[in-house]
């Protein structure tokens, strides 16, 4: 098991480089960079003395490989850089919103949770009746509703509901409270993105649910508890749902990880200060040293959350042993 | 001088016209209540906080109230176009001496930067040898608006003396520019050039509370601002929302009372019907134009003709009409901002190609050319930048109006770090949409976009008879001389050689919560920020 934890960890390094030399190049090979956008992307007259003296103050006159070799000894010397749009180091920009991200996809895993487990096992428990067919719709809708449009329709409910109720439209706190400051601010803030992409992500979750519920239910051992008259809760809980998590927890933590740095345009629909909505702002600015960390930042979360899967199935599935 | 009084006189109506077009009630006669935060949306991030470096209104709208100008544009009168006021000077607006070479401030006495310093002559010297006169390897984005300057020296500790090369009607307006923050001198010696571009120390009506990256800037109230009794609010928080939608409902939702830079007009019809007299709308002609220009390395584009048909096919008379009613356009103009004393009259305008009366005449003339030139029916690709809002609806409208003439158009758009890149290195384009959006309206400087020369004007050509106007024209000090000289350049640019295109002149929209009072919409959304006038009717709250 141990031999298995190094060589995993090893293979993470190449794995790591290769997305580092694909992320660099790709993004220099869009045309633009910084200095165009800052000085000329506003229509005002831009001196082309004025862009090259920035893109020299930005190192972007140096040859690609030298800039290539900071970016990865960055790692080594845990100097990540600068965004060369702000100024300020990538640690401090990536660290203010990964609160606000990390918290979003908590919330949202936790919705997803509280629907799927319980909506997929009844689903199957309760095959082809209106139950069924009720959850079945509903997680179809869930997977059809993109959750930026779940996310808008959200929004103006909550106006003109308040609106016609109270007289007054209100709609969530588009600035963040940090949760330690205001809980209940906090909480008015990102429930709605938490169950906009929440229901969305549990959607794929449910359909997974049922199905391998339906499969594990239908096999010999679940037969064998029922025959020797064990309780149908005992043999839906103890036997059959633990064994039936094993697909469940790799959709679930895939998603997570995707929750972290993806709700791009969720992020956008609510005004969320997140790592979607830096990501998209540092693009847009062609900030390419900020853009290559957080792109790195979501390859590592990808990376990481499998070998933590990987290792969870052996906890769940005692069959399982690494070699 | 007797024709340029009336124009500014005009011009002085016009503005107050639009400036009024409000759908709310008018705050004009209400005194001033003090107190309450505004909170506003900022569709633009902040790159730095140095205003002497930045061009985006990101770094306006949250950070100019921390800062004060030597001179601005009157709050209370902003849609003029002439009417500087001091703002860190005292009393009048200087006359220039020496035969308009020499410009003299009177400094105030008792300003302090919020960190106690006091405010001296020195301060602006330092403040303008960093724009106009940066040290190697710091920038300045707009020094070349400077470029008749000599020198700017502190003859006594509150005087200030601007020597210049030459008379010159630019100055004033580039003095004026809202990106002019004074910084003191002992924060540039004592911390570096770069210093500014991470902190914030100013004069202006607020003192910076803090930033929050990506989510929002707060000021708060600066008790020793120099102007007496402002400014009017206990404090304000800009919130940054770079989405349309969130700055509408927002607007809507109570989150926030004012965005400043514009929503198109659709989005103001939606507020107005959601919230009736709580929106106060203020409109604006906008200083900020849409062109097209003609790639003149590229054949067929290299011919005048075909240049002149392009422009003649556009029927931006009837364009207006139907165009404001969905984008933020609207009024037609030549190569200065509509309503300034320096523009094109209608007449005037009527005689240009492109913008005669009769459009189908003009369409005929337009195809007669293209067959002059042997390229009837051709066809090529449009570039534009991928922003709905004007781009995208106007390039529509263009192609269509292009259809008309017999021409084949497609469309190419790209996002604004690709369509830059094409303008400026690729050059890879045959016509593409370009713009000129301006903060201070001042023709004289605005109008190099037109120059072959100028380093934005991406048409790739050398038009060695409009450099010639133009300078006679940034060397006449007279207003009669200018005009003449405006029109000749406007003539040779937008008919003769039709080397760029004009098609309309954005609006400014601005809904606003009608508790929102003493904000007058200026014609560009980089001026008129400071705050210090703005308060809070609570009756309306």
């Amino acid at each position: 098991m141990y031999a298995y934890i190094v060589k995993r960890l090893l293979l993470m390094i190449p794995t790591l480089l290769g997305a580092a030399v694909l992320v660099f190049y790709l993004l220099r090979a869009v045309p633009g960079d910084p200095c165009e956008i800052r000085l000329a992307g506003t229509g005002l007259y831009a001196d082309p003395a004025e862009i090259e003296l920035c893109q020299k103050n930005l190192g972007l006159d140096r040859p690609l490989y030298v800039q290539f070799f900071e970016f990865v000894g960055g790692y080594f010397t845990g100097d990540l850089g600068d965004s060369m749009w702000t100024g300020r180091p990538i640690t401090y920009e990536i660290g203010l919103r990964f609160q606000l991200s990390l918290q979003v996809a908590i919330m949202a895993t936790i919705v997803s949770v509280l629907l799927a487990i319980p909506l997929g096992t009844i689903s199957a428990i309760r095959q082809d009746t209106w139950i069924d067919y009720v959850v079945r719709a509903f997680s179809i809708a869930g997977i059809a509703i993109p959750s930026f449009w779940l996310g808008i329709m959200i929004i103006l409910g909550l106006l003109i509901i308040t609106q016609q109720w109270f007289g007054t439209p209100w709609m969530p706190p588009i600035d963040y409270v940090s949760p330690f400051e205001d809980p209940l601010a906090n909480l008015s803030q990102l429930i709605w993105p938490a169950i906009a992409t929440g229901y969305r992500y549990s959607a794929v979750a449910t359909r997974m649910t049922r199905s391998a519920m339906l499969e594990v239910l239908r096999e010999d051992y679940i037969r064998t508890a029922r025959a020797k008259g064990l309780l149908e809760k005992l043999i839906i809980n103890r036997h059959a749902l633990k064994n039936a998590m094993l697909p469940v927890v790799t959709i679930i933590s895939i998603e997570f990880a995707f929750l972290i740095g993806g709700l791009v345009v969720t992020e956008q629909v609510f005004n969320l200060n997140g790592l979607g909505k830096l990501f998209v702002d540092s693009v847009g600015a062609q900030d390419f040293n900020l853009t290559q960390q957080l792109a790195m930042l979501v390859v590592l979360i990808f990376i990481v959350t499998n070998f933590v899967v990987d290792l969870f199935y052996a906890w769940l599935d005692p069959r399982i042993r690494y070699a | 001088m007797k024709y340029f009084s009336a124009r500014i006189a005009i011009a002085a109506i016009a503005g107050a016209a639009l400036g009024l077009s409000a759908v709310g009630s008018a705050s004009a006669a209400q005194k001033p209540q003090k107190g309450g935060i505004l909170n506003f949306v900022v569709g633009s991030k902040i790159p730095s906080y140095d205003g002497h470096r930045e061009t985006t209104f990101g770094v306006i709208h949250p950070l100019a109230p921390f800062y004060s100008l030597l001179i601005r544009i009157n709050p209370d009168n902003p849609q003029s176009a002439t009417d500087f006021v001091c703002d860190l000077c005292k009393g009048k607006l200087a006359k220039p001496t020496n035969g308009g070479t020499t410009y003299t401030f009177k400094i105030r006495k008792g300003v302090k930067f919020h960190d106690g310093t006091p405010l001296t002559a020195a301060d602006i010297v330092a403040t303008y040898q960093k724009i106009i006169f940066p040290p190697e390897g710091i920038p300045s984005a707009r020094k070349t608006f400077f470029r008749m300057v000599e020198s700017v020296s502190a003859p006594s500790k509150y005087t200030v003396v601007f020597k210049l090369q030459f008379p010159s009607g630019a100055f004033i307006g580039a003095l004026g520019n809202p990106y002019n923050w004074t910084y003191s001198k002992k924060d540039l010696d004592e911390n570096g050039y770069t210093w500014h571009q991470k902190n914030i120390n100013g004069t202006g009506p607020f003192v910076f509370v803090q930033h929050q990256p990506g989510s929002f800037v707060e000021g708060k109230r600066y008790a020793g601002y120099h102007h007496k009794g402002q400014p009017y609010l206990d404090g304000y928080k800009a919130i940054s929302a770079s989405k349309m939608a969130v700055r509408l409902q927002a607007i809507r939702g109570g989150r926030a009372a004012i965005e400043f830079r514009g929503f198109p007009p659709k989005a103001r019809d939606d507020l107005v019907k959601a919230l009736g007299d709580k929106i106060t709308v203020q409109e604006s002609d906008w200083n900020c134009a849409l062109m097209t220009t003609p790639n003149h390395k590229v054949k067929p584009f290299d011919d005048p003709r075909v240049r002149r048909a392009l422009t003649l096919s556009l029927d931006r008379w009837g364009g207006s009409k139907y165009l404001s009613n969905i984008a933020i356009v609207k009024t037609v103009g030549g190569v200065v901002f509509p309503g300034h004393p320096l523009a094109a009259t209608k007449e005037e305008l009527q005689k240009i190609a492109g913008y005669w009366p009769d459009i189908e005449k003009s369409r005929a003339e337009a195809k007669r050319l293209l067959k002059e030139a042997g390229v009837a029916g051709m066809s090529f690709e449009f570039h534009n930048r991928g922003v709905d809002q004007p781009y995208k609806v106007v390039g529509t409208w263009m192609i269509d109006q292009w259809r008309r003439i017999g021409l084949k158009v497609t469309q190419r758009v790209q996002p604004s770090p690709a369509f830059y890149a094409t303008l400026r290195k690729k050059k890879d384009f045959q016509v593409s949409m370009d713009f000129n959006c301006q903060a201070v309206i001042n023709p004289i400087a605005d109008i190099t976009k037109f120059l072959g020369s100028a380093g934005n004007n991406y048409g790739s050509f050398e038009d060695k008879v409009l450099e010639d106007i133009y300078n006679k024209l940034l060397r006449s000090g007279d207003v009669n001389t200018q005009l003449k000289l405006i029109r000749q350049y406007e003539k040779r640019a937008l008919d003769e050689q039709a080397s760029g295109a004009l098609t309309l002149w954005w609006y400014k929209i601005n809904p606003h919560r009608s508790f929102v009072k003493g904000w007058k919409i200026a014609p560009s959304h980089y001026l008129n920020q400071q705050l210090d006038n703005v308060w809070l009717d609570k009756k309306l709250m």
